[in-house]
């Protein structure tokens, strides 16, 4: 092992924060330092670790110190390893798509539904195509909801139906014709082999055919989701990690409002 | 009985149990009236039917579908073939495929006499019940020869979708320490009403339940086993629609374990309870008699349901499965009845409920090699958290004797585990499995604490909840949603058109050889 864990280099770096060309922070303002772990098909050695140190080189780390080796079996080899990142990011140049909405909380998104839509709105959810996965569509619409969040059940001006788990977009179209739904809800957990951009995609597609596209709010969700990708396969709103059932219902209520007072 | 540590009411337990026996005779009751195309297709494949017709629909299927769709599923496939044997001289196999390319109609063929029938199937199905007795055999002998690892068992997943990768993945986890690969399947197989045929290479969040892959992987941990010199079990899923039919595979190829659970199905995969319940009990007839190791699924209520306020669900579930599978004679050695480790991270004492409630679990099933699940509700993706949440299940098992550690991935929630996922994982248990090897024999819990008081209260709670269900029926209170905040229908769901009531011509000899050991 190369370097130890206490570098004694000196650090011959502007330590100035500049946000057109931000680096990883490990100590030190533009140290660069980066933590990494992966796994080599090939067996444990010094050759496996010098293989380790010329990986991290082409990832763009100068300094690259393999900290810990395990042989996982016969020829694959486990490292963690540390490096300084030579590239830099243009912090001010960026824009990410966001759903526009303010937060509100349950009670919040209850009085802006009966002050500008004046009716409960009806929200259908599923986890839809062969995804067996309830546990995110669970965590949106269940009564309970998640992480101190309730769920769309709990909300008074909202009659929210979850269809559970493996429901076929088919079905779950024929549903939402006689839900009368205003809002769908789709969860997709499994991403292996992205067969969730497949099933996503099938569902706008045949909701397109159905003529059903332009009078409901589609929303997708679940951990691999973000807006932009939402957005990209045709839905109004995409929700990933960390995002909870207020932040779907918020958007609803806003967004349902918008085209009923537009 | 070993005198508990938590001052637990025996007696409220084998109250527990007596209610519990009443609601499983009772589903008992409706079991021996009924078969399913399923059951029917487990004897087919236990007859010796295997393969594929042109279109690759498994023979078993072929010959199932055209009594079924002749309407004279009733009367049974025994009955069928033992007669088509005798009229024909040709064995099941060959049957099936003269059905298949419709040479053969069971429904044209003379009847003859039952005592004739019977005799003439009879060889066929001694057969097959030796070539079941010749694994567990096999498996037997492996343990007595080469032995096997401590409990808590490791059990681990494989899930790349191709079973020659799967092969690597097992290879690596075996080298590691791990006592059990489970194959995952791939999402969707529990709604198929067919089982795939031959080796697989492609599928979503786990591999195809088939036949030969179950023989390619078996064959592969045997080695594996012999050059570790510790037995490597394997594990699949004997649920969802083709439940009984994997039960008769894993049966003959030398399956370990098998998640098994009637339960689950209804409730997660809204297969309909009518069909499941009896496709379980002749499941479970063949996983008893094979030595197979059943899991059931509780700890999935616990991913829906809050796990602190519904603690109580899981036992009472847990209570039912026992006597369910002791009907269906299955000893209490192979029950691995499911519980979890999921309440909130951020509950103050939340490490004493979960264990008052492990070491409960344990006193109350003294026999079952538990399963016990590991977070997965509140794995977020922060990795190194999660290494410390799986830390802390892996403390309480240890405590607690569990049977079988499902090991939790530090990368839960975010993909199906790499190879040094595992490494870690089975590192993070291995090491605390011996540093806190004895904290069991060692530590006493207070009397009048937090420790007790949950586990009394969990126990007081689920006697409340069977004893709800028995007033009810299980399929009544499966309806009102019981369990898991979930309600089906008992005459909705997958799979209902599968349901036959028994004939009078109808026959299963398996049934009596499997009860007897």
């Amino acid at each position: 092992m190369s370097g130890g864990l206490y570098s004694t280099d000196s650090n011959e770096f502007d330590k100035t924060l500049d946000l057109t060309k931000i680096k990883p922070y490990g100590d030190t303002m533009n140290d660069g330092k980066t933590q990494v772990s992966f796994t080599l098909p090939v067996a444990k050695g010094d050759e496996a670790i010098e293989a380790a140190k010329q990986m991290m080189r082409k990832m763009g780390f100068e300094n690259p110190q393999v900290v810990y080796v395990q042989e996982l079996m016969a020829g694959f080899t486990f490292f963690n390893c540390y490096g300084n990142c030579i590239h830099t990011v243009d912090f001010t140049g960026i824009t990410v798509p966001k759903v526009e909405a303010t937060a509100m909380d349950m009670h919040e998104t209850d009085d802006f539904i009966k002050e500008n839509i004046g009716r409960p709105i009806r929200v259908l959810g599923a986890s839809t195509g062969s995804d067996a996965h309830t546990v995110g569509i669970d965590a949106i619409m269940n009564m309970k909801g998640f992480a101190g969040h309730y769920g769309l059940e709990r909300y008074e001006m909202m009659e929210a139906l979850n269809m559970g788990s493996q429901v076929p977009n088919e079905e779950f179209i024929a549903k939402a014709i006689e839900f009368e739904a205003d809002v769908l809800l789709v969860s997709q957990t499994v991403t292996q082999k992205d067969v969730h951009i497949k099933n996503l995609v099938e569902l706008v597609e045949l909701m397109e055919a159905e003529g059903l596209r332009e009078k409901v709010i589609l929303i997708c969700g679940g951990p691999r989701i973000s807006h932009e990708l939402a957005k990209e396969l045709g839905y109004d709103a995409g929700f990933g990690m960390n995002k909870y059932a207020d932040d779907v219902a918020s958007y609803a209520a806003q967004e349902l409002s918008r085209r009923i007072n537009r | 009985m070993e005198r508990s540590k938590l001052g637990l009411d025996f007696e409220k337990v084998g109250h527990a149990k007596e209610v519990s026996k009443r609601i499983a005779d009772e589903v008992q009751k409706f079991v021996e009236n009924y078969s399913t195309v399923s059951v029917e297709r487990t004897l087919c494949r236990l007859l010796g039917i295997d393969g594929v017709d042109n279109n690759e629909v498994p023979l078993p299927n072929v010959v199932v579908d055209e009594l079924q769709e002749k309407g004279v599923l009733s009367e049974g496939v025994m009955f069928f073939l033992g007669n088509a044997v005798l009229e024909t001289g040709l064995n099941p196999q060959e049957i099936a495929e003269k059905i298949a390319v419709g040479e053969l109609d069971l429904t044209k063929i003379p009847v003859h006499s039952t005592e004739e029938i019977h005799k003439a199937i009879q060889p066929f199905v001694m057969k097959s019940i030796q070539v079941i007795k010749d694994r567990k055999a096999k498996r037997d002998n492996y343990i007595e020869t080469i032995g096997e690892g401590p409990k808590p068992y490791l059990y681990v997943i494989v899930a790349t979708g191709n079973i020659y990768e799967d092969v690597v993945q097992a290879e690596a986890a075996a080298r590691q320490g791990a006592d059990i690969i489970a194959v995952i399947r791939t999402t969707g197989q529990s709604l198929l009403d067919y089982v795939p045929y031959g080796a697989t290479t492609e599928g979503f969040g786990g591999t195809v339940a088939t036949q030969e892959n179950f023989r390619i992987m078996r064959t592969h941990l045997d080695k594996i086993g012999e050059e570790e010199g510790k037995y490597i079990r394997l594990c699949n899923y004997c649920s969802g629609l083709c439940m009984p039919e994997i039960a008769a595979m894993g049966a003959i190829e030398g399956l370990d374990v098998m998640l098994n659970d009637a339960l689950y199905g209804i409730l997660f995969r809204d297969i309909n309870m009518q069909r499941t319940i009896v496709d379980q009990y002749f499941s479970r007839l063949l996983n008893g008699f094979a030595g197979v190791i059943i899991n059931t699924g509780e700890d999935n209520y616990l991913t829906t349901a809050d796990a602190f306020d519904e603690a109580h669900t899981v036992l009472a579930s847990d209570f039912i499965n026992e006597q369910l599978a002791l009907v269906a004679g299955l000893p209490e050695e192979q029950m691995g009845l499911g519980h979890a480790f999921e309440m909130e991270p951020g509950l103050e004492n939340g490490f004493l409920y979960e264990l008052g409630q492990a070491q409960m679990i344990r006193e109350i099933f003294p026999k079952a090699p538990l399963k016990y699940m590991p977070p997965t509700k509140f794995m977020t993706g922060n990795v190194f958290k999660g290494h410390v949440q799986d830390a802390l299940f892996n403390q309480i098992s240890i405590w607690t004797g569990q049977g079988i550690q499902l090991l939790g991935m530090l990368t839960e929630a975010i993909h199906t585990p790499f190879m040094s996922d595992r490494y870690l994982s089975i590192e993070n248990a291995k090491y605390i499995f011996n540093n806190m090897k004895s904290i069991g024999d060692e530590m006493e819990f207070k009397e009048g604490g937090i420790i007790r008081q949950r586990a009394a209260k969990v126990l007081d709670d689920a006697t409340e909840l069977v004893e709800k269900i028995e007033k009810e029926g299980l399929f009544t209170a499966l309806e009102k949603g019981i369990f898991a905040d979930i309600k089906r229908p008992k005459n909705g769901g997958k799979g209902l058109a599968g349901v036959v009531e028994k004939g009078s011509n109808y026959f299963n000899p398996f049934i009596e050889l499997l009860h007897k050991k």
